[in-house]
């Protein structure tokens, strides 16, 4: 139990510690790299606690496909050299109140979810679902999301559906003038298409349309 | 005392599988190029040791006492930690793999899930080595391998929902055992070969070496890197490899079980049969690598995309409704 709990605070301090250094380190590739690691310390707690499946789903999803994108788009932009000049510019200042607004709604809730502990056997009460201790989590989480909330999961499925195909128009541009390889046109191609012959006159050339 | 002495026990347990796998990258690495050469009747390395089987331990020694070169321009954190975490990552997915009923590290419950997230991780060395070189070649080549490896990981996650739908559990010993009657590869068989290429698109094979496209990118994202650092990026790449041909042999190939249960095949010891079945996809793998030219990136993403991840999306609704057609859903 005692080799439980150092790994525990080990894997929280690890947590703590790259969350702070997100927001507080200069360079912006690196305070991704340090969300990649926090995202790794929280889904080995979620594996201590037992919740195996949400950890490893946390790992492939942020890890292995958001953090990835995060990093490409700052990679590209380099938006390393531009933060500083973006801080000391006039304009900054105007984002102050936007700001202090989130952070105030995230301060309540974090209040809310700190005091939602003294709550939790009451919590634990008003579960509407028993919980089965005997199966895996993975099985009882696939056995309640595609039976009793089967509406709500198709929904959030719509929801991320129409995000992408949003995300898909915004950024949809046809170009003119791209030569595009196209198979089938390759393929189906034969002698008749490709070559003609011409009977050229002597001293006239040929016109060919191209 | 007692919680100590587990530790070493788990300590001695992990090195019994760390060494042979470390050893089998070395072996692995003169099969693929004795393959390479005898498909292009080359002799390959045939000097040091017995068939020249001790050339990769000669390399490995001429990389140790290389000077280990960082750039002055470069992130040195990330320059140094890029190779470590390919390694790494490499190495911490054989954790999972059953050798035997018994003869497995950590016999987990979301064993499948645990060896595609440590797979999806694997671009993270390729992207940091990319970036912290600061130089155009590495980074391009860094930049392609990301999005080469995130699409095709796709098409492996889907992929593996098809082995799963037959299974009905993300345990890898029960994926083998549910394989006791007919291997993975007969019914899915259009899964397999689309989980094979995808394998060579995920460990930057040819033809998909794109990333590390010698005739465009010198050496992508290894362009910077100079002897030991440049080394453990190739054992990790080597043992991902290995790792891949685990996977498939697992979920398509019935990993440790043998082909018949017959007299002279059921007396060989399970982890034979696995290791001979990881051999066997190895071969294909560098069989490929001298035969096929290397694909172009549009292209890639194309297979990718269009092609890989539209197809496997249907076999998912074939499978599913076929199992459940003629009622043979597991946990039923």
């Amino acid at each position: 139990m005692i080799a439980h709990a150092i790994v525990f605070y080990i894997f929280s301090l690890i947590a703590i510690i790259s969350a702070i250094m997100v927001t507080v380190s200069k360079n912006t590739v690196n305070s991704v790299f340090f969300l990649i690691l926090d995202f790794i310390s929280i889904s080995c707690l979620f594996i201590m606690i037992g919740a195996e499946f949400l950890g490893m789903i946390m790992l492939i999803v942020y890890v292995g496909a958001v953090a990835v994108l995060f990093l490409f788009v700052v990679m590209m932009l380099n938006v390393a050299q531009q933060k500083n000049e973006w801080f000391n510019s006039s304009g900054s200042s105007s984002h102050i109140p936007v700001g202090l607004l989130v952070s105030i709604i995230i301060f309540f809730e974090l209040i809310i979810v700190i005091g939602g502990w003294k709550y939790k056997p009451e919590l634990l009460d008003s579960i509407a679902i028993e919980i089965n201790t005997d199966l895996t989590n993975t099985q009882s989480l696939g056995s309640v999301i595609y039976t009793d909330y089967i509406h709500l999961f198709q929904l959030s499925g719509m929801v991320l559906l129409v995000a992408m195909i949003g995300a898909i128009v915004l950024t949809f541009r046809q170009r003119s003038g791209v030569k595009r390889q196209s198979y089938f046109k390759q393929i189906s191609r034969d002698r008749k298409d490709g070559i003609e012959l011409v009977d050229v006159e002597n001293n006239k050339g040929v016109k060919i349309d191209a | 005392m007692a919680e100590l002495f587990i530790f070493f026990e788990q300590i001695y347990r992990i090195l019994f599988l760390l060494i042979p796998v470390l050893v089998s990258v070395a072996m692995i690495v003169w099969l693929d190029r004795r393959v390479w050469a005898f498909v292009q009747k080359r002799r390959g390395p045939n000097v040091v040791g017995p068939f020249g089987l001790f050339q990769t331990l000669a390399d490995a020694l001429k990389y140790i006492f290389k000077e280990i070169i960082i750039p002055a321009s470069s992130n040195k954190i990330i320059f140094i930690l890029a190779p470590i975490v390919t390694m790494t990552l490499a190495l911490i997915a054989w954790a999972v793999i059953p050798f035997s009923e018994t003869f497995v590290l950590a016999d987990i419950n979301v064993g499948i899930l645990y060896l595609f997230a440590v797979s999806s991780l694997g671009v993270y060395g390729i992207i940091m080595g990319g970036w912290a070189s600061n130089s155009k070649y590495p980074f391009l080549g860094a930049i392609r391998s990301a999005a080469q490896m995130v699409s095709y990981e796709v098409s492996i996650g889907v992929i593996i929902i098809n082995v799963l739908l037959c299974v009905g559990s993300l345990n890898l010993s029960d994926i083998v055992l549910a394989q006791k009657d007919l291997w993975f590869v007969i019914p899915l068989f259009p899964m397999f070969i689309i989980f094979f290429i995808s394998a060579l698109a995920e460990t930057n094979r040819p033809p998909f070496d794109l990333p590390e496209a010698e005739a465009e990118l010198v050496a992508g994202y290894q362009t910077e890197y100079s002897g030991m650092m440049y080394a453990m990026f190739w054992l990790g790449e080597y043992a991902n490899i290995l790792l891949m041909c685990a996977m498939g042999s697992i979920l398509f190939l019935g990993g440790w079980l043998s082909p018949i249960d017959l007299f002279p095949f059921n007396v060989i010891p399970a982890p034979i049969w696995l290791i001979l079945k990881i051999l066997f996809l190895f071969i294909l793998f560098a069989l490929i690598k001298a035969i096929v030219p290397r694909y172009r990136y549009d292209q890639l993403m194309k297979l990718g995309w269009k092609i890989f991840l539209p197809f496997s999306l249907i076999y998912v609704v074939l499978t599913a409704s076929f199992l459940m057609y003629f009622d043979l859903l597991p946990g039923n």
